[in-house]
């Protein structure tokens, strides 16, 4: 067990930092600090899937030098998984930073709990 | 191959298109394009549903013709295509019924911007329903998400922003979850097709290697779209975002929304991983006892609540318990139930948001019982709307309602070991409906004195009441023929099944009734 965690420790890193990503866009009360939890989940994400297309020795998937063994490269699809998540990332990021600017303006505060008073009052 | 396969790759494109084209029309043309378009894309989905259930028959569509491993698919049952239909008509519905508060609720130069949202709402629905690739399920998932954030924020106030980032920060735990589940899938059997995955899944299975990181891949997928349906500990989003968005909204947020995460589940366990495979997880028990919690929680919380639409919201939480209560029932029986119980409370749902709001309308725009007194008066067809949805989801026999609940009881009989819960908390939570929904009829049928309030006759919301009466006559004809569309989904579910073991508890049931 120990083992398998010391030589995949780019998976474990992957890991730990998905769950302060989760833990912080979960546990955060302020909302920039949500979006900055968000976006260290998505990137461990994209970690984990690189850790798991990389084999060691070998090169990215552009052909140089006439070279068309499989062999000699690297398995592509994660990246292209990566840079299809990168996109829904930066979309779904300006999404929140968008709902923020909007809350800010309205309520003067980006902390969720006070917005959460604020409308407690309003509604008696 | 036949034309009318092509149609579920085109209706996915059409709306993907209209939504483009949608954000440079005026504001009419984009309401007409939309009504044009959900007809055009149900009548496309009535053809391949027709296709598929005379011949019997499932096929694969390759996108671009790049074949298995590495082109992207679709993949087209009889399930499939009556649930796209399903989905078309009652988004029709919910936007026809809403369109007076529409107009009310946003900005005249904003209304192309909601129609764009609505056409990438479905056409993210349909590709959920027909995708047979996970990563492709996983993108549309997000512009589901996206498009819904954009259904709440779109009736500018301070309570739809806060009900917003609520809804989208669980959402976004959710889709985290989510695609690291598929990741984690992916690097397991090294494959993005369902049909793949399935065939690696059942032989990884077989020799018995890598139990822990499946598991951990099936619970963390399954967290993921429970988060995003609402089951019960991550419901507290619901009804912010339910009850505070404009009509039309709330009746697509509840009652397909929601749903669509919920078929691509279904999805997963019967494609991806195969039934017996996710039966002998263990998570269905996880499953069995949230949904039971939530059947009696989002009870008890819509009997707290004094606003009626909060209260509707509040239901919903229970009845998407009663669906994960199927899944964990563990049966094909039960899971037909679920799939039955999707329909019947898009349905209801939907029909009680709309009369709903014909209710408050007639009621200085309060959405609280007491100004709602006598309610049912003023605004007739929307009180006769109000009661046919509220005994459905009471289960009163002629409704949907009553056949979901009855075939929900008839699969607890086949599991031995959770019969005893399942029907305790059914008739629990029956009686729940019963006190917060009937309570509400009452006091929209209670006469009050000085009628100082307006009231609407159906001359004067022609459009509103046909919708009310097309959702009435729709939900009697979901609850009359249940017998054809239950047979349908049997159908679409066995044809799903390609190699997973038959279900040994039904046979024994008919093997004893023979």
């Amino acid at each position: 067990m120990g083992a398998n965690l010391l030589c995949n420790y780019g998976e474990s890193v992957a890991m730990l930092l998905f769950g302060i990503g989760f833990g912080n866009l979960l546990l955060q009360s302020n909302l920039i600090k949500k979006i900055i939890g968000l976006n260290i989940m998505d990137t461990a994400i994209y970690l984990f899937l690189a850790e798991k297309g990389y084999i060691s020795g070998r090169v990215a998937p552009i052909i140089t030098d006439g070279v068309q063994d499989v062999n000699k490269y690297i398995n592509p699809i994660p990246s292209g998984l990566v840079l299809t998540g990168i996109v829904v990332s930066v979309s779904v990021t300006a999404l929140m930073l968008s709902l923020s600017i909007r809350l800010y303006r309205r309520y003067h505060t980006l902390n969720l709990d006070k917005v959460a008073m604020i409308l407690k009052k309003e509604d008696k | 191959m036949e034309f009318v396969q092509n149609f579920p790759a085109f209706s996915i494109m059409l709306c993907l298109f209209a939504g483009i084209v949608s954000s440079v029309l005026k504001k009419n043309a984009a309401k007409w394009l939309n009504t044009i378009l959900i007809i055009v894309v149900g009548a496309m989905s009535v053809a391949v549903l027709y296709y598929t259930a005379s011949m019997n028959t499932v096929y694969v569509y390759q996108m671009g013709r790049f074949s298995a491993p590495w082109g992207n698919e679709l993949r087209i049952g009889c399930l499939e295509a009556g649930t796209a239909l399903f989905f078309c008509i009652i988004m029709l519905l919910s936007l026809l019924g809403g369109r007076t508060h529409l107009e009310e609720d946003v900005e005249s130069s904003r209304h192309n911007l909601y129609y764009v949202l609505i056409n990438l709402l479905l056409s993210s629905l349909l590709a959920l329903v027909y995708t047979n690739d996970l990563f492709t399920a996983y993108v549309f998932v997000e512009i589901n998400t996206i498009a819904a954030c954009g259904l709440i924020m779109v009736r500018q106030n301070g309570r739809t922003i806060e009900a917003a980032i609520r809804y989208m920060i669980m959402s976004l735990l959710g889709s985290g979850m989510l695609l690291l589940g598929i990741c984690m899938l992916y690097d397991l059997t090294g494959h993005l097709l369902m049909s793949n995955i399935h065939e690696q899944v059942l032989s990884i299975v077989a020799e018995g290697t890598y139990k822990v990181p499946l598991l951990v891949a099936i619970a963390i997928i399954s967290v993921g779209l429970a988060i995003k349906s609402a089951l019960f500990p991550f419901h507290a989003w619901l009804p912010d975002a339910y009850g505070y968005s404009t009509v039309s909204s709330a009746a697509i947020l509840s009652s397909l929304v929601s749903k669509g995460y919920i078929f691509l589940l279904i999805k997963i366990i019967y494609r991806v991983l195969g039934f017996e495979v996710f039966h002998d997880s263990g998570i269905i028990n996880v499953f069995f006892i949230f949904g039971l919690c939530g059947m009696i929680f989002g009870s008890f919380s819509a009997i707290r609540e004094n606003d009626i639409k909060r209260m509707i919201s509040f239901s919903s939480v229970a009845q998407i318990g009663y669906i994960y209560m199927g899944f964990g029932l563990g049966t094909k029986e039960a899971m037909i139930a679920s799939i039955y119980h999707i329909f019947a409370h898009a349905v209801c749902k939907s029909l009680l948001f709309i009369a709903s709001s014909g209710l408050t309308d007639v009621s200085n725009r309060s959405r609280h019982f007491v100004d709602l007194t006598g309610a049912a008066y003023r605004n007739k067809i929307a009180g006769v709307g109000f009661t046919v949805g509220a005994l459905s989801m009471v289960g009163i026999p002629l409704f949907p309602g009553f056949i979901s609940k009855l075939l929900f009881a008839q699969a607890s009989i086949l599991n031995h070991g959770k019969m005893l819960p399942a029907l305790i908390v059914l008739a629990i939570s029956t009686i729940l409906n019963a006190i917060y929904f009937l309570k509400t009829v009452i006091r929209i049928y209670t006469p009050v004195e000085n009628g100082r309030n307006l009231t609407i006759t159906f001359r004067q919301q022609r459009l509103f009441g046909v919708t009310l009466l097309l959702f009435i006559v729709f939900s009697l004809a979901l609850g009359s023929c249940s017998q054809p569309i239950v047979d349908l989904i049997r159908q679409g579910l066995e044809s799903e099944i390609i190699s997973s073991i038959p279900n040994t508890i039904h046979q024994l049931a008919q093997s004893l009734m023979i």
